[in-house]
């Protein structure tokens, strides 16, 4: 029961804060710049008689680079609005009167946790629905696997938000975001190098970037969630520029799933051990 | 025996030691509070009295020691319905509404809907927030947070309050509320802890009060019974030879000589006429005798010392 009160309470903060609706704002401000975009380059199609196949590839990539800024604004999103929900209510006290509630710890955090992924899921859903019914109506094209890549990038924001909950157990909120980007950051360098080691065929490199991934796999589960969704020719001609040539593994999937749990385990046995 | 005994205690702690860090914010708490009490908690800043309520209240783990709060031991979820609780920096989320606050706070007392709509509205006309219902508590001044926070304490109808400053930030008006809602709950039964730097407040509220300095409870004091009130009594008299001073020590600790001044501190003025007596049987001519009462100020100034204890 207090579970759902806390997720409640968390969802209405960060929708009552304007949080929500203010990066719903900066999102819809990207859709349709993202739009206009496509509507130039849809006019181009007919005027350059451009190949049927090409315009097709070039619409894929397109939805690709939108998904991409999603995945990225996904990102931000779920760290900023959620590193201060922690540390910032125990620095302040405005835990102290939650915590004397007959509610174990537990409840209040795993509480707060649904609030922000129930959060989360709708931003996700809305932007990533969003690109997809942008490209369609202008181009006629979807993400491929539109479901899987969705569930991927949903992972990778979960996994984000449980590791900022888990440092937010312990550290300020300033420390707290600066950890938790700088992992992502890690992340984010190590899956470019993968991909250049995957290009170059330089073994070692790509190495460097499985060791990024297991040390954070947010930035791989993007990778993954952007090999489902791209085209078919991307995947087997590596023409775009998000093509993935290193692909994730399922047992890199397995893993961040269990990264994730652990995380949260953490953040949940800190939070009901520690002095408030 | 122990077992009755601990049921009829609201509070009961022992040996509570707190240390962050390798810094020493309670020493050694032992404390028992009767049921139905208004207790006073006193000591200067730093004397651990806020750590002490928040072991008590299960936010700060103790280091050593152990403590139960209405007969169960301290980190009952249970038992937590039980008890309200107002903290010193008190913040909540502004961006609600007072009557959104108290409803999220029975919500997490388990309270039903049906019993919030009733509690809700009668809590915020005791608190004086009636006028000020539908503003956001952003908009609220430190005075109006802290009769918000009162309000939340006893939204459950607790048996045990812990109130933590209740009064700073109010005015005169404010602090009378105060007095008057602790004196309520008292006549209610429930057993009021209160954690207050105004001596005035608590010499007014308490029935008992404990000086704490440097994480300990260095005294208790009953303040409801006059017969039990810490006396200093000035006497003069001739002939009080040096063996009939020191005969003095059997009712106190401080006696002072000056010529025919004599002035000791008694736990009780109830011992004045023994110690008139004995005078007189030792020889003593006794032309003159004032008990006075140590004012709560006083004591707390002789306990902590001048400078607070800083």
């Amino acid at each position: 029961m207090g579970v759902w009160i806390m997720a409640g309470v968390t969802f209405r903060e960060a929708a009552r804060k304007k949080m929500l609706w203010m990066a719903l704002a900066a999102g819809g401000a990207f859709l349709t710049l993202f739009a206009t975009g496509l509507h130039f380059q849809a006019k181009d199609f007919a005027t350059h008689g451009m190949s049927p196949v090409l315009r097709r590839e070039i619409s894929f990539a397109m939805v690709t680079m939108g998904l991409y800024v999603v995945d990225l604004l996904a990102v931000l999103m779920t760290i900023l609005t959620s590193i201060d929900t922690l540390s910032g209510e125990i620095a302040s006290g405005t835990i102290q009167a939650i915590a004397t509630k007959p509610i174990p710890r537990w409840q209040l955090l795993l509480g707060k946790w649904f609030g922000f992924c129930a959060m989360l899921t709708a931003y996700i859903a809305i932007m990533v629905g969003g690109v997809n019914a942008v490209t369609y109506s202008m181009a006629g094209v979807t993400a491929r696997h539109l479901a899987r890549g969705l569930s991927l990038m949903w992972m990778e924001s979960i996994v984000l938000l449980s590791v900022t909950f888990a440092f937010a157990t312990y550290f300020s909120t300033l420390t707290t975001g600066v950890l938790t980007l700088g992992l992502h950051g890690l992340a984010f360098l190590g899956g470019w190098i993968e991909q250049f080691g995957a290009l170059t065929q330089t073994s070692r490199a790509v190495n460097v970037g499985v060791i990024a991934s297991i040390l954070m796999p947010s930035e791989a589960l993007w990778r993954r969630a952007a090999f489902e969704m791209q085209s078919p020719l991307a995947s087997a001609m590596r023409i775009s520029p998000f093509s993935t040539l290193s692909v994730p593994s399922s047992a890199m999937i397995f893993y961040a799933l269990v990264y994730l749990a652990i995380a949260l385990i953490v953040a949940i046995r800190r939070f009901s051990q520690r002095d408030l | 025996m122990e077992m009755t005994r601990s049921s009829d205690l609201a509070i009961r702690a022992r040996g509570l030691r707190k240390v962050f860090n390798g810094k020493m914010a309670v020493r050694n708490l032992t404390l028992d509070v009767p049921r139905g009490e208004v207790f006073g908690f006193l000591g200067p800043n730093g004397a651990g009295k806020s750590t002490s309520v928040k072991m008590l209240l299960g936010l700060v783990f103790p280091t050593s020691g152990e403590a139960e709060i209405l007969g169960r031991p301290v980190g009952d979820v249970k038992t937590r319905s039980k008890v309200g609780f107002l903290p010193e920096h008190f913040r909540f989320y502004d961006w609600l509404t007072p009557a959104e606050l108290l409803k999220l706070h029975g919500r997490l007392h388990g309270m039903s809907h049906a019993r919030l709509r009733e509690r809700v509205p009668v809590l915020l006309d005791l608190v004086g927030l009636t006028p000020h219902r539908d503003k956001r508590l952003r908009d609220f001044s430190k005075g109006m947070l802290q009769r918000i926070g009162l309000a939340q304490a006893l939204l459950n109808e607790p048996d045990l309050i812990f109130l933590d400053e209740p009064t700073s930030g109010l005015d005169p008006v404010g602090r009378r509320l105060v007095r008057d809602i602790i004196r309520a709950q008292h006549d209610l039964g429930a057993t009021v802890l209160l954690n207050s730097h105004l001596l005035g407040e608590v010499e007014i509220t308490c029935n008992r009060v404990a000086f704490i300095k440097d994480g300990e409870v260095v005294e208790t004091r009953q303040l409801d019974d006059d017969n039990e009130e810490q006396t200093i009594v000035s006497i003069r008299a001739a002939k009080v030879t040096a063996e009939t001073a020191r005969g003095l020590s059997r009712w106190s600790q401080s006696v002072r000589v000056e010529g025919e001044r004599l002035k000791l501190s008694v736990s009780s003025g109830a011992v004045v006429p023994e110690i008139v007596h004995y005078l007189v049987t030792t020889g003593a001519e006794v032309y003159e005798v004032t008990p006075q009462r140590l004012s709560l100020e006083e004591r707390f100034i002789e306990i902590v010392g001048a400078d607070g204890g800083m």
